[in-house]
C-alpha cells in the first residue's frame, strides 16, 4: 500500500487535471464529483508525519485527494524530533503530525504552529512476540527472565520515552539488549528473530503477519497522543486547514481507529 | 675496426650521488609555478564545500556548556567503544583485506573480474542493508549464526564484536581498493628478482611486496578506520544500541539529534576532533620517517 | 672462490651429474608474431655472449632460462638436472639457481646494500649472521664495503651494478644471467665498470651468459659469441672469428665492416649488382666479401691502371665517426661505409647526393665461403 500510495495520488491528480480540462473545453464529464468549496483546497500540500503513520496516512490522503481534485499530497515521513527538527530549521511544510506531545511542542515553542496542536489519536504500548508466541510471553513480568532477550527503542524516541514509563509504573527491571532508535527497527528485530520480545506500538504489531501484539495493563500508563498542527509558515494554508479537518472528521477517524489507533 | 659505437651517446651528466639528489630540485620548483585557473577555482570551491558545513557546527555549537558535556561519563564511553571498534575493525580489515588486495592485483584466477567488483558492493550497498544482510547471515536465525547460537550458545548481534563486524564489513573495500591499486604500481619485477634469489611467493610478499606497498596500505588505513569511526547504518542494524557495549558516537549523535541537538553537535566536534588529531599525528610520524 | 661457506648451495648444485655439467638448452618460446628457439650450451667457467639487435628474443631466452617464462618447446638442463622440459618438469625460479643481474638492477628500494646482498642466503636458509657474513664478504670483493650501509637509491649506478652482481654471485649460481649489465651506465663509468666486471666474470666458475645489444661488452666479456636474430642463432664464434667473418649485415655493422655476398671464382666475387669485386683470397662458389669503411678511398675523378676495386658512388650521408668522418655511399657493391679524415673530407666537399669515386685494394678485402 505504501509503495502504490503516491503512484495512484499522482493518477488522481491526472485525472482531476483532465476533469479541469474538460470542463474549460466545454465538455461536461458528469461521472467526476465535484464537491463543493474544492475551489478553495488545491494543490500541493506537504505534510511532515511520525513514521508510524505512514500506512493510515497513505490511506487516507487518497480519500481526500479522491474528494478534492486539485489537491495533492505530499509526504515527509520521519522520527518526530527529526521532523521537528527541520521544521523549525525552516523547511516549507503545511502540516506537522507528530508521535509526541514533547516533540510538537519544542516546533510550538518556537512559534512555528498555526493555532494550537490538537490530539487527534492515541496508541498504546504492546509486547511485539514472534507468531505463535513461541516463548509463551504473556506480560512485562515474563520479559525479566533469564533467556528472554528484549528490545526497546531508545528513551530518546516516543515509543521508548513511553516504555520507559510503563516499565517504571511496573516497578520491574528490564534490561534490554538494545535501545532501537525506531519503533520499526525495534519491531523487525523481534520479525528477524534476533530478540524474544519488543515493546512497541499496537499499530506498528499491527504490521505484518511475522508477529503478534501481547497486552499488558501496564501500558495504561503510557499512553502516547499524537498531535496535529497546520503550521505557521505553511505555504498553502487553506488546504492545509482542510487536510487537518478531514483527518478530524469522521472520514479520518474511521481509517485511524481501523488501523488500530484509538481516539481520544 | 671495432668501433665503441656508444661513446657520446650515454646520458652526460655524472651518474652520482650527488647528482641524484640534485634531480629532485626542479620538481620542487615545478610546485611552486602559479596553478592554473581552470584547477585553482573548483579546487577552492570543493575544499570550501567540505569544511562551511564543519563551520556550521563550531557556530552553533554550545561552546559555554562544551566542557561539562565532554565529561559525562556516556560520551567517554562512546568515545571510547568507537576508537576501539574502529581500530579493531580496521586491523581486521588488514589481516583480511590485504591478503584479498594481492589475490586481486596478482594472481590471474577465473572470476576475478567478478570478485573486484564484489569487493566494492558495501560501498554501493546502503549501509542499513549492510547491516540488515550481516543479521541475515549472523543473526539468531542466520545462515551461519543459527549453528553458532546452538552449538556453542553464541550470539553476534548487539555484542561489541558485532560493532566491529558491521565496521568491517562497510570500510574493507577502502582498505582494498587502496592497497590493490599501490600493489599495481608497484613493478613486480622486484617479485621476479626475489625469486631468481629463492625467495619462495611468501617470503617475496613479505619481504618484499609489502615493504613496497607499505604507503598504499597506510593511506588504505586511514581510509579504512576514518569510514569504521562514522559507521551507523550498519551498525545500528546489526548490533543495535546499548551504551557501552554497542553505542559508538554517531549512534549517540543520532539520538540525541531528537531530543538535544546541542548535545550531539559536541559529540560530533568531538568525534572531528580525536579523528583530525590521530591522522594528523600518524601523518606526520609516516613523512617523519624516510620511507 | 669464496671462503665463506653458503650452507646452502642451490639444489641442483646438489645432484650434479658429473657427465653433463654447465648448461645445455633448447630454447623454444612462441608468442603471437614471434617465435624464439635457439639452442644454448655454456660450460662451467665459461662466459658466453647472447647478442642481437632489439627484439631479436635476447630478454626472452633470459627470462626462459631465469624460469621467468615458460618453455613452449625443447628443455633446459644445467649441471645434469632438467629445469623445464616445456611437458611435465618445470623447477620455479626459486628453486632453479640461476642468478640473475638485471638490467635496471631491481635492487630492493626498501633494503641496504648488504640486505640486498644477503636476501638471497637468507632465503636459502642462512642464518641472519651467516647471510650478513656472506654479503659483507661479497660488497668487499666487489669493492662496496664502504657503502653497506645505504639504499639503492644512494647509490652511483656503477655501485648498483656492483651491488646487484654482488647480490646475483652471493648464492654461488650454477647459471648467472647478466641482462644488458652496462646499458644503464653513462659511458665513463661504463668504461671502468665493465672491466672489472670481466674480472668478476672470469672468476665465476659456474656457467655465465650475457645478454646485449653492444658488441664491446660481448667482446671484452665473453669467450664466447651467440647471435640471435628473430629468434634465431644466425652465427657462434668466438669474437675473433665473429668480427673476421661476419655472416649477417647485422654482424657486419655490429663488428663495422662492409659485407657482401655474392659467387666466388678464384679472386673475383660476382655482386648481384653486377659488379665483381677482386680478392686477395682464394674462394669458390657462394661466399662473402668483407672489408672494413677504413679500407675505403675516395677520389673525386675516375682512377686510371689502379689494381684496386673502383666504383662510381652516390653520397647519401655523412656523420662524425670518432675522430673520423664517416661516408655512407651507395652504387658499386651496395650500400657500403667509407671512414675518411676531417682533412679528405674538407677537401671533397662532401654533400649528399655528390657523385664520387671509391676504391679498395684488394688486399685490403676478405672472402670466404657462405655455405
Amino acid at each position: 500500500m505504501m509503495v502504490f500510495g503516491p503512484v495512484r495520488r499522482r493518477l488522481a491528480a491526472a485525472v482531476a487535471t483532465a476533469a479541469v480540462a474538460a470542463a474549460l473545453t466545454g465538455c461536461s464529464s458528469p461521472a467526476t464529483p465535484e464537491p463543493s468549496g474544492s475551489t478553495a483546497v488545491g494543490g500541493t500540500i506537504t505534510v511532515f508525519a511520525a513514521a508510524s503513520l505512514t500506512d493510515v496516512f497513505e490511506d487516507i490522503a487518497e480519500d481526500f485527494e479522491a474528494a478534492h481534485p486539485g489537491a495533492r499530497l505530499e509526504f515527509n515521513f520521519a522520527g518526530s524530533s527529526a521532523l521537528a527538527t527541520q521544521i523549525n530549521e525552516g523547511a516549507p511544510a503545511d502540516v506537522f503530525a507528530s508521535a509526541s506531545p514533547a516533540t510538537m511542542k519544542t516546533v510550538a515553542d518556537a512559534g512555528n504552529t498555526d493555532g494550537e496542536p490538537v490530539v487527534f489519536v492515541r496508541n498504546q504500548l504492546v509486547i511485539a512476540v514472534e507468531a505463535g508466541n513461541p516463548k509463551g510471553i504473556t506480560g512485562l513480568a515474563d520479559l525479566t527472565k533469564p533467556g528472554i532477550t528484549v528490545a526497546l527503542c531508545a528513551e530518546q524516541v516516543p515509543c521508548g520515552a513511553a516504555a520507559k514509563t510503563a516499565i517504571e509504573a511496573s516497578g520491574l527491571t528490564i534490561t534490554p539488549v538494545s535501545y532501537e532508535e525506531n519503533v520499526r527497527a525495534a519491531l523487525s528485530k523481534v520479525s528477524l528473530g534476533e530478540v524474544d520480545a519488543a515493546l512497541v506500538y499496537r499499530t506498528d504489531a499491527a504490521v505484518g503477519d511475522a508477529v503478534e501484539a501481547v497486552d499488558f495493563p501496564e501500558s495504561a500508563k503510557a499512553i502516547n497522543d499524537y498531535l496535529i498542527a497546520v503550521l505557521k509558515d505553511a505555504p498553502n494554508k487553506a488546504a492545509a486547514e482542510a487536510f487537518v479537518a478531514w483527518v478530524l472528521s469522521a472520514d479520518g477517524t474511521a481509517v485511524l481507529t481501523r488501523y488500530g489507533f484509538q481516539l481520544p | 675496426m671495432v668501433t665503441d659505437t656508444s661513446s657520446g651517446t650515454g646520458p652526460s651528466a655524472l651518474d652520482s650521488p650527488t647528482s641524484t639528489v640534485d634531480r629532485r630540485r626542479p620538481a620542487r620548483r615545478l610546485a611552486r609555478r602559479r596553478v592554473p585557473a581552470p584547477l585553482a577555482l573548483p579546487a577552492a570551491v570543493a575544499l570550501a564545500f567540505l569544511v562551511l558545513p564543519l563551520v556550521g557546527l563550531f557556530v552553533r555549537a554550545p561552546w559555554p556548556t562544551l566542557p561539562q558535556r565532554l565529561t559525562e561519563p556516556e560520551v567517554l564511553a562512546a568515545l571510547r567503544l568507537s576508537l576501539v571498534a574502529a581500530t579493531l575493525a580496521t586491523a581486521v580489515c588488514l589481516v583480511l583485506g590485504v591478503p584479498l588486495a594481492w589475490l586481486l592485483a596478482r594472481v590471474d584466477f577465473p572470476g576475478r573480474r567478478l570478485a573486484r567488483a564484489l569487493v566494492t558492493v558495501p560501498l554501493v550497498l546502503p549501509p542499513v542493508v549492510g547491516g540488515l544482510a550481516l543479521l541475515l547471515l549472523l543473526g539468531r536465525r542466520g545462515i551461519i549464526g543459527q549453528w553458532l547460537d546452538k552449538w556453542f550458545d553464541a550470539t553476534i548481534p548487539f555484542t561489541t564484536s558485532a560493532v566491529v563486524i558491521a565496521e568491517a564489513f562497510v570500510a574493507m573495500p577502502f582498505l582494498v581498493i587502496a592497497v590493490e591499486g599501490a600493489l599495481r604500481g608497484v613493478d613486480d619485477r622486484y617479485e621476479e628478482a626475489a625469486a631468481t634469489l629463492g625467495a619462495s611467493r611468501w617470503t617475496t610478499f613479505r619481504r618484499v611486496t609489502l615493504p613496497l606497498v607499505a604507503p598504499g596500505i597506510a593511506a588504505g588505513s586511514v581510509l579504512c578506520w576514518a569510514r569504521a569511526l562514522g559507521e551507523f547504518g550498519a551498525t545500528i542494524t546489526f548490533a543495535g544500541n546499548f551504551p557501552g557495549r554497542t553505542q559508538t558516537m554517531p549512534l549517540s549523535v543520532y539520538l540525541l539529534l531528537e531530543t538535544d541537538p546541542p548535545a550531539a553537535i559536541v559529540l560530533s566536534l568531538v568525534l572531528l576532533a580525536v579523528s583530525v588529531a590521530i591522522l594528523v599525528a600518524l601523518r606526520e610520524k609516516w613523512i617523519g620517517s624516510p620511507a | 672462490m669464496t671462503t665463506v661457506d653458503n650452507p646452502n648451495s642451490p639444489p641442483p648444485a646438489a645432484d650434479r651429474a658429473a657427465s653433463a655439467v654447465g648448461l645445455r638448452a633448447h630454447l623454444v618460446v612462441e608468442r603471437t608474431a614471434f617465435r624464439l628457439d635457439i639452442d644454448l650450451t655454456v660450460a662451467p667457467g665459461e662466459v658466453v655472449a647472447l647478442l642481437g639487435p632489439n627484439g631479436a628474443g635476447k630478454t626472452t631466452a633470459l627470462r626462459a632460462l631465469a624460469g621467468l617464462t615458460p618453455l613452449t618447446d625443447g628443455r633446459i638442463d644445467l649441471d645434469g638436472t632438467c629445469l623445464d622440459d616445456a611437458a611435465g618438469t618445470f623447477v620455479p625460479p626459486e628453486r632453479r639457481g640461476v642468478g640473475v643481474v638485471f638490467q635496471d638492477y631491481l635492487l630492493f628500494p626498501h633494503l641496504s646494500a648488504l640486505e640486498n646482498v644477503a636476501f638471497g642466503p637468507r632465503c636459502r636458509g642462512a642464518s641472519r649472521t651467516q647471510a650478513r657474513a656472506i654479503a659483507h664478504e661479497w660488497l668487499a670483493r666487489v669493492g662496496l664495503a664502504d657503502v653497506a650501509g645505504r639504499r639503492p637509491r644512494q647509490l652511483s649506478g656503477g655501485q648498483a651494478q656492483r651491488v646487484a652482481l654482488a647480490r646475483a654471485l652471493a648464492l654461488r649460481p650454477a647459471l648467472l644471467l647478466l641482462d644488458e649489465p652496462l646499458a644503464a651506465l653513462d659511458a665513463r663509468t661504463r668504461l671502468d665498470t665493465r672491466a672489472e666486471l670481466h674480472r668478476h666474470l672470469a672468476d665465476h666458475p659456474g656457467a655465465t651468459l650475457v645478454v646485449t645489444h653492444d658488441p664491446l661488452d660481448a667482446f671484452v666479456l665473453a669467450d664466447r659469441l651467440v647471435i640471435i636474430e628473430n629468434g634465431r642463432v644466425v652465427q657462434e664464434g668466438d669474437a675473433a672469428t665473429v668480427t673476421a667473418r661476419p655472416r649477417t649485415d647485422y654482424v657486419a655493422r655490429l663488428v663495422g665492416l662492409n659485407l657482401y655476398r655474392g659467387r666466388a671464382d678464384g679472386h673475383t666475387v660476382a655482386l648481384p649488382t653486377g659488379m665483381a669485386l677482386t680478392t686477395a683470397d682464394t674462394v669458390h662458389g657462394d661466399a662473402f666479401v668483407a672489408f672494413p669503411p677504413a679500407a675505403v678511398a675516395l677520389h673525386s675523378d675516375p682512377l686510371q691502371g689502379s689494381p684496386r676495386n673502383t666504383w662510381s658512388a652516390t653520397v647519401t650521408g655523412v656523420t662524425r665517426h670518432g675522430d673520423n668522418i664517416r661516408v655512407q655511399l651507395a652504387g658499386g657493391p651496395g650500400e657500403a661505409s667509407a671512414d675518411i679524415t676531417p682533412a679528405a673530407a674538407a677537401a671533397l666537399r662532401l654533400e649528399p647526393g655528390q657523385q664520387l669515386w671509391a676504391a679498395v685494394k684488394a688486399t685490403e678485402t676478405r672472402a670466404y665461403p657462405a655455405g
